[in-house]
């Protein structure tokens, strides 16, 4: 393999992680800081992709859906939270699972309601529809490369309100032991109903930005969900940075598996969480006994 | 041999299995009953997708199926016709239930069924025990009319090899060497690479390299910068559905487009050619029908299914119209009275259909013999070029039925 194609795929790594990490440090808030198992994860990230389809349809811009698309999804997450998931914590996981296995069934005949289940597409923007020539028959999707820059700063943005704000102190806190944050006197009621609707949010902002790179259809948040608990896993539950290596160490094992190991590529994101697990059983940056 | 088999134990997390019982419930019900029954009219169990991925295909060869017979006054073979119908749901773990049912407790004469492959292997596996006479609408696994051929299973579809043997020829032809395939991992992808790369070699050309990822996985992006690498002079592939219009915009984003043409099967543009838009543009595939065929049983085919529906007939509509016609034919053998199977199962097996797709006759396995159209994406259709092989008649390799 020479090295611009080399290049290629580990840029194709390297995006398809940050995707990945979108969508699963959605996740890791979720079932890491409020501890809530949340199997409808995924079927955010669809209703997301369908709301930039059709929000991109009505408006025809793709900016806008993908405001619109995480600004409906936030409003959505602050009112499952008050009325449905707010019972949820604190009680066992069984509980946890068939009310939001429940939800996917709901989220998934409302979608057949609004959209239908066809399949559709969304066009990237103009600015950022063409792709970089790279070699004589090689080139590069520009939105791609549009999408490894916008995740990288939603990261830093993450991981700035966590890190260096007076909320992600909360949040922190709250995480490693909710009681006390309680006893001096924080309204944690608001803070987990702001975690859960921002979980749901960034499940949902995945799935717009997958949108454009090409395809819209039921059923599509199925893998991902799977996906996002091994990197939760294998990152360290609760720890968004480790959602970050965990995410990243996907991309890279998918994508150099499918190219030199494709008869057992689709079995090596287990391996690798097998061996992670192994040899640190919290994940990779987990610290919080399970 | 025909017992009623349980649910085999499900094999997932003991967390999910409340939920799975809870979708079953919610699913029952669904059942339609059947009509009060007049002076023993027909009874045609219709087992399809109506709900799920495929949910619109099963729709469409119902509404094939039920066209066909209103065509002939709700008779077929000059008896009345009545309907029960089953939710598949494309779900192989439901499948024997839901046929046992049809042939068990609803007793149907004939059961029309399914789109999904998995699913159909299990409607013949009973077909086979309860000897009830079972046509495939669509379901494309060879071993149906493979190994497991029976005088009582018929299929007005294709076979997957069927399909796309035609296609290394054509590929060949064209002055192609060196080509890449890419699909899933799985039986259907396997059979119709398999077809292809059986003809493609035989007429000298090569296969570089087979890229395969799991179903139904749509990451293909490291694949597609492999293929840009390898450089072949073609690609071929097989894919459906939401991973369809994935590849092929993935496929055309990279730019291979321009530089390495795609060719596939049919699947891989039909019935998602208008979410693929201008990415698909250029694409050449192999099917047993094309948007535009212009014979005598098309249009009039198609007038009919729009005045019905108002949408606009495709292929599986096409194989559900033909799955009434073949039975037509049979009752019509045996005036009505399906208790003399013999003679329906020789008229069936000997019938000559004017299908809408072209010539429709069927081989000693019961699987049609039929053109394979070349077609090429043009402005959002899937128009044909020509006859890539006509007749083509499925090798039914396996099947004992003499």
């Amino acid at each position: 393999m020479d090295l611009i194609t080399f290049g290629v795929q580990l840029l194709n790594a390297v995006q398809y992680g940050m995707v990945l990490f979108l969508v699963a440090s959605g996740l890791t808030l979720v079932f890491g800081i409020l501890g809530v198992i949340n199997l409808a994860h995924g079927a955010f990230y669809m209703l997301g992709a369908y709301l930039a389809y059709w929000i991109a349809l009505m408006t025809g811009n793709f900016l806008v859906a993908l405001v619109g698309g995480v600004a409906i999804a936030f409003v959505l997450g602050l009112a499952l939270e008050s009325v449905f998931i707010r019972w949820l914590y604190g009680r066992d996981h069984l509980a946890q699972v068939l009310l939001s296995f429940g939800l996917i069934l709901v989220i998934d005949e409302a979608r057949q309601l609004l959209f239908g289940k066809d399949v559709h597409s969304v066009a990237p923007p103009d600015w950022l529809s063409g792709s970089l020539q790279l070699t004589d028959n090689l080139s590069y999707p520009v939105y791609r490369l549009a999408i490894c820059v916008f995740c990288l700063a939603v990261a830093a943005l993450i991981f700035f309100v966590i890190t260096r704000t007076k909320i992600g102190m909360i949040v922190r806190a709250g995480a490693e032991n909710r009681e006390m944050t309680r006893v001096l006197g924080i309204d944690y009621d608001k803070v987990n109903r702001l975690v859960f609707a921002t979980g749901i949010a960034l499940a949902a902002l995945g799935g717009i930005v997958t949108a454009p790179m090409s395809t819209v259809y039921p059923g599509m948040g199925d893998g991902m969900l799977i996906l996002s608990f091994v990197v939760v896993v294998l990152g360290g539950i609760g720890s968004v940075a480790g959602a970050a290596v965990g995410a990243l160490l996907i991309g890279f094992t998918d994508t150099f598996g499918k190219v030199f190991f494709p008869s057992v590529s689709g079995m090596l994101i287990y391996l690798l969480m097998a061996i992670v697990l192994l040899w640190r059983p919290n994940g990779i940056l987990g610290r919080r006994e399970v | 041999m025909s017992t009623i088999r349980r649910l085999p134990p499900l094999s997932r997390r003991a967390l999910l299995t409340g939920a799975a019982g809870a979708a079953t419930i919610a699913v029952a019900p669904r059942f339609a009953t059947p009509a009060i029954a007049q002076t023993s009219p027909l009874k045609v169990g219709l087992m399809l997708p109506y709900t799920g991925t495929f949910a619109k295909l099963g729709q469409f060869i119902d509404d094939g199926f039920r066209l066909r017979v209103e065509q002939a006054g709700g008779k077929l073979g000059g008896r009345d016709v009545t309907f029960v119908q089953v939710d598949d749901e494309s779900k192989p773990e439901a499948a024997t239930d839901n046929m046992n049912r049809l042939v068990g407790r609803e007793k149907v004469d004939v059961v029309v069924g399914t789109v999904h492959s998995g699913v159909a292997m299990a409607m013949v596996k009973v077909a086979r025990d309860s000897g009830t006479l079972l046509i495939i609408p669509n379901a494309g696994a060879n071993d149906a009319t493979g190994p497991a051929c029976a005088p009582n299973i018929f299929r007005t579809s294709f076979s997957n090899w069927q399909t796309t043997f035609p296609m290394g020829k054509v590929m060949a032809d064209a002055g192609i060497k060196n080509v890449v395939t890419i699909t899933w991992k799985y039986t259907a992808g396997a059979e119709m690479v398999g077809a292809f790369a059986e003809n493609f070699t035989r007429n000298g050309g090569k296969i570089v390299e087979d890229l395969t990822l799991p179903f139904p996985q749509v990451e293909f992006q490291a694949l597609i910068t492999r293929i840009a690498q390898l450089k072949p002079d073609a690609v071929f592939s097989f894919f459906a559905g939401g991973g369809a219009v994935k590849f092929v915009k993935d496929y055309a984003a990279a730019g291979l487009n321009k530089t390495i043409p795609l060719y596939g099967a049919g699947f891989l543009t039909d019935g998602t050619i208008e979410a693929q838009g201008e990415a698909a543009n250029g694409i050449k595939t192999t099917l047993h029908y094309a948007d535009n065929l212009d014979n005598p049983a098309n249009v009039a085919f198609l007038k009919a299914f729009k005045a019905k529906t108002q949408k606009d007939g495709d292929i599986y509509a096409v194989q559900g119209f033909d799955a009434a016609a073949l039975l037509d034919i049979g009752l019509g053998a045996v005036k009505g009275d399906a208790g003399a199977r013999d003679t329906m199962i020789k008229a069936m097996a000997a019938a000559k259909i004017d299908s809408p797709r072209g010539p429709l006759s069927f081989n000693k396995a019961h699987n049609p013999i039929q053109n394979i159209y070349l077609r090429e994406v043009k402005n959002g259709r899937n128009e044909m070029v020509s006859i890539a092989q006509a007749a083509v008649d499925d090798p039914a390799r396996g099947c004992k039925m003499t």
